[in-house]
């Protein structure tokens, strides 16, 4: 019997972002990728008011957490990342690709990040999940994606800019709607 | 061997949470998913979550009432309460971040267009961390009622947003703080988008005489409380 949810309002930006919050690794950490997107409405409006939380395991694998059963991950990968969005509805992390997770029964779960929705208009966050275009044998194997509709699988892999940098927009509705989960 | 992951965290009772798509809250209308939420197993990464102890909290943080040196305007409280699991134990280090309207319902943002003035020595947000017991106490002003265009004549009940980590990614919670007897929740939809009616008034929190300061605050308790976990097969064996 918890206590509810409710919108973060349009004013989140008085505390929730962090200076340093869309650094889940430091400038000029070695094999660091930049994953960014933007946030968009069912009109296809950015949404400027937002904000986009993400929490993964490190390149092994492990998670910088004291329930993680093989034992926690090496000291000082943070993999937590926060980003308000722009006025144009823009957010950006950077980050190291997670390794693959163990799962019940064998499973394997392909590298991914969870992601967290807040705006104003969201009365809970929305939770989605990031995974890499590197990975198709692993992603076919994962027993997340693998549960969805084949149109919504591939809007839950990143795609690549031309720069290299990963690009993930969230779409709150509409034809190009994100896959969201209940947890 | 076989990999077992951690017990889950229990999914809480319908009508706990608001919906997304609530029509009296105009907002929702253009953000709210429109297709059936997929379920997501909790494995290892919703079983986990971010850590923060007080690196994340500043000397200050704790208090909102003497920004820039001088003193709020307004009703000095002290908003204090246990951060807890839907089994009763304590959420101990857990990051709590919290913003408000100033005394006169004025956000310190440049977005908030209402004619009440901003107040220089109002700090708007703070962040503190429970301690041991899962026990966290910040001491702020108690925000004004603003107007909103939601609805002909539509104002938001007093309120103070939270923002919790807990222990997992599946434990965030962003939630709002009210206070007793509100005459403004008739109409507001944000606090009556939460179904249930014991589930509202777990929002609402409590005048405590005994965190209230002689000739300095009054004190208001909040509770909050985290999603439990499912039992382990050890607890359900003893």
């Amino acid at each position: 019997m918890g206590t509810p949810s409710q919108t973060v309002g349009p004013f989140l930006a008085i505390v929730l972002p962090w200076p340093d919050g869309p650094d889940v690794v430091p400038p000029g950490t070695p094999g660091a990728v930049t994953i960014a997107g933007r946030l968009v409405d069912g009109a296809g409006a950015p949404v400027p008011d937002g904000l986009i939380e993400t929490w993964q395991a490190d390149p092994a694998g492990r998670f910088a957490h004291p329930d993680d059963p093989r034992g926690p991950a090496e000291r000082g990968f943070r993999g937590f990342g926060r980003c308000a969005t722009a006025a144009d509805g823009s957010y950006w992390i950077r980050t190291l690709k997670p390794g693959p997770l163990p799962a019940e029964d064998d499973a394997l779960e392909a590298p991914h990040i969870d992601v967290s929705v807040f705006a104003r208009g969201l009365l809970n966050r929305l939770v989605t999940r990031i995974y890499f275009p590197d990975e198709p044998a692993a992603n076919d194997a994962d027993p997340v994606l693998s549960a969805l509709p084949p149109d919504e699988r591939a809007r839950l892999i990143a795609a690549v800019d031309p720069d290299g940098a990963l690009r993930f927009d969230i779409h709150l509705q509409g034809a190009a709607e994100t896959p969201f989960f209940r947890l | 061997m076989t990999f077992v992951l951690p017990p889950p965290y229990r999914i809480e009772p319908n009508g706990t949470h608001p919906a997304y798509d609530v029509a009296d809250y105009r907002s929702t209308a253009l953000r709210a998913p429109t297709r059936p939420l997929h379920l997501l197993p909790q494995r290892l990464t919703e079983l986990t979550g971010p850590v923060f102890g007080t690196d994340r909290v500043r000397p200050g943080d704790a208090d909102l009432t003497n920004y820039d040196g001088g003193e709020a305007a307004g009703q000095r409280i002290i908003v204090h309460g246990h951060v807890r699991d839907g089994d009763g134990r304590p959420v101990p280090d857990a990051l709590v971040e919290v913003w408000q309207a100033n005394a006169g319902g004025r956000y310190r943002h440049p977005v908030d267009q209402w004619a009440a003035q901003l107040d220089p020595h109002f700090a708007g947000g703070g962040r503190v961390v429970t301690d041991a017991a899962g026990h966290y106490s910040f001491t702020t002003v108690k925000p004004g009622a603003y107007p909103w265009q939601n609805h002909l004549n539509a104002w938001r009940p007093a309120h103070i947003h939270f923002s919790l980590f807990g222990r997992a990614f599946t434990q965030r919670l962003v939630t709002q703080m009210y206070f007793p007897d509100d005459p403004l929740f008739f109409q507001d939809p944000i606090f009556n988008a939460v179904p249930d009616a014991a589930a509202r008034a777990r929002m609402i929190s409590r005048y405590d005489h005994e965190v209230t300061t002689d000739h300095w605050a009054l004190g208001f308790r909040f509770d909050i409380i985290l999603r439990g976990r499912e039992q382990t097969p050890f607890e359900e064996g003893g």
